[in-house]
């Protein structure tokens, strides 16, 4: 690939104080991630992938090290610039679905696009798209609690996407669904990565959905290994 | 705005306890008016154009007495039809009997109107205002008790011509060991365009007596001329305004607890701290204005029941002091959510998103 990774990770350390004593979750990680790669990270419990997420995400600092995501070195931004990072270039799914719960599936997406100052205006082709390929047209106005996990688990990626972020973190988004519902969703994110580019970093724990993947990487005690 | 909805109980309860002190300060205020104007009202009610009080009396409440001797030099001036003293004795609570020449005080304001009864004939004899009939319940016969002795009820008569209960003069100043003494001297004039002239000549001849015609007299009877009045007013603003933050303080802070992990979502979608406080400051405001409509429904409740309660009491509705009690309880409400306001921007995301 001659094009730049769209994220480069150098020598990333993460140490975090509880109590007394220092946990060193990150010890020193570097990984480059083309652009419209789809990435599966594997790992036993506690090696540092959310870690590694909620770093690029912006939403803890590193203690030391570097990232860059499109070219920008994420560490020099300001608090605000991280937080329109977050609002405008990635896109986040987690186990746990994290709907809003009093807000609609429809209204949970238009959140994401009402933070973003998109709302109002249509959505774009790209999207109804997206939708179509989730198959949620019909659940749009029934509140989570109405949904069964599988479908809660594609709104939360269709939010996730709405602004068309330059990435999608989805932190093992198959890890509360069934069988088919795993398959299910996976299948959505590799035809997202296919037929629309997105690129896609997502950590499992199943082998399986880490077939989906282009790449696999694994990680342990905080390396990858 | 979803949460308001969400928690209906604590959004109405919330909104309430600030509807009871926006509606607290507007019946306060109503109150103070409504009793001023009424007043106001009677004082013209007396048919009179000029009064008199004793030198350094008060506008309401403390007034001295003065001697009788100066009602006869006021009647030779020239240009007074009539004038009539009066001794006016407080019975406790907002209540006075006034002492009154029932001629001379009949022929200045036009005669009372005797819905029961007829005017009093006796001694120990008093006429009452039909709100003060029904105040204390009672009806023309009926025997009463004021300044320790009993009157009977000699007529009850239409509200409005200067007081709620009369007594003949001399019988009052005698009980009240005030024998030759008036509270004030009321002056009908032949021809109103004199008023001007009349008046500079009494202060004139009755140096330091306080002089007035009733217009200005009337025109007196404001918050301000009641002495604490307007610190009282101050005093339950000043609490309202604590109600006000209170109450939006544990509301707004236990939304905020209850609300970490929706916090962390919307941090994780990239909303900034400005757009999580400004939800709260939407939520807060919507809060306050609801609960200033619900605290002016109140005070047409609140006159509803002073009407039936204490119907010597006037309350009026104050439209002009509905923005200044909604203003006072967005303000209460805002610093209130300052604190929930910080803690929601400061929340950690990763620690809201990992809540089970
Ligand atoms: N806020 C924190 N404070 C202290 N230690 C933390 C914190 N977050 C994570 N850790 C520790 O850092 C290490 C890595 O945690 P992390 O959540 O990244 O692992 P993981 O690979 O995502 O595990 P899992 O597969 O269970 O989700 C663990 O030892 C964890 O206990
Ligand atoms: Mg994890």
């Amino acid at each position: 690939m001659t094009e730049a990774p769209i994220i480069e990770i150098r020598g990333l350390k993460k140490v975090y104080r509880a109590g007394e004593v220092d946990v060193q979750a990150l010890r020193g990680i570097d990984l480059d991630v083309g652009r419209g790669e789809f990435l599966a990270i594997v790992g036993p419990s506690g090696s540092g992938k959310s870690t590694l997420f909620h770093i690029l995400g912006g939403l803890t600092p590193p203690t030391s090290g570097t990232i860059h995501i499109n070219g920008r070195d994420v560490m020099q931004m300001t608090e605000a610039g991280r937080t329109a990072m977050r609002r405008d270039s990635v896109g986040f799914v987690f186990q746990k679905y994290n709907l809003l719960p009093t807000l609609s599936a429809a209204d949970n997406i238009e959140m994401a696009r009402h933070i973003s100052g998109k709302s109002g205006q249509a959505p774009d082709p790209w999207f109804q798209d997206v939708l179509k390929l989730l198959g949620l047209s019909d659940r749009l106005h029934h509140k989570p609690r109405a949904l069964s996990g599988g479908e809660q688990q594609r709104v939360a990626i269709a939010r996730a996407i709405v602004n068309h972020p330059a990435i999608l973190l989805a932190d093992e988004p198959t890890g509360n669904l069934d069988t088919e519902n795993s398959n299910l969703v996976l299948g959505i994110l590799r035809d997202l990565n296919d037929r629309l580019g997105q690129t896609i970093l997502m950590i499992t724990h199943n082998p399986e959905a880490a077939e989906y993947a282009h790449r696999i990487v694994r990680m342990r005690d905080g390396r990858i290994v | 705005m979803e949460n308001l909805k969400h928690r209906p109980v604590r959004t109405l309860l919330s909104s309430a306890a600030i509807g009871v002190q926006v509606c607290m300060i507007l019946t306060l205020v109503g109150v103070s008016r409504g009793m001023l104007t009424d007043m106001a009202n009677r004082t013209r009610g007396g048919g009179a154009d000029i009064i008199i009080r004793a030198p350094g009396s008060a506008i309401i409440g403390f007034s001295t007495n003065f001697s009788a001797n100066v009602l006869p030099v006021v009647q030779k001036m020239d240009h007074v039809d009539l004038a009539t003293g009066v001794l006016v004795q407080p019975i406790g609570g907002i209540d006075s009997i006034t002492g009154i020449d029932l001629d001379r005080f009949s022929a200045m304001s036009g005669g009372f109107r005797y819905l029961e009864g007829a005017p009093w004939t006796g001694t120990q004899e008093i006429v009452v205002d039909e709100v003060w009939a029904k105040t204390k319940k009672i009806k023309a016969g009926d025997t009463q008790n004021l300044l320790n002795t009993n009157w009977r009820v000699a007529g009850v008569v239409e509200a409005g011509k200067l007081s709620r209960v009369f007594a003949p003069l001399s019988l009052l100043q005698d009980l009240s060991a005030n024998t030759g003494k008036l509270t004030a001297i009321y002056v009908k004039l032949d021809d109103k365009a004199h008023l001007e002239p009349v008046i500079a000549a009494l202060k004139d001849r009755l140096t330091d007596y306080r002089i007035y015609s009733i217009d200005e007299f009337s025109s007196l009877f404001s918050v301000d001329n009641i002495p604490m009045l307007r610190q009282f007013i101050s005093v339950i603003i000043g609490l309202g305004l604590l109600i006000g933050f209170l109450v939006v303080f544990l509301s707004m802070y236990t939304a905020v607890l209850e609300r970490t992990r929706e916090i962390g979502i919307l941090k994780a979608l990239g909303a900034s701290p400005g757009f999580i406080v400004g939800i709260l400051l939407r939520e807060t405001a919507l809060l306050a204005l609801v609960g200033s409509a619900i605290g002016i429904l109140f005070t047409y409740g609140t006159r509803l029941l002073i009407t039936t309660l204490v119907p010597n009491m006037t309350q009026v509705i104050v439209p002009d002091w509905w923005p200044i009690a909604t203003v006072i309880a967005i303000v209460g409400a805002m610093i209130g959510a300052v604190y929930p306001g910080l803690k929601a921007a400061r929340q950690d995301a990763i620690e809201a998103l990992s809540y089970d």
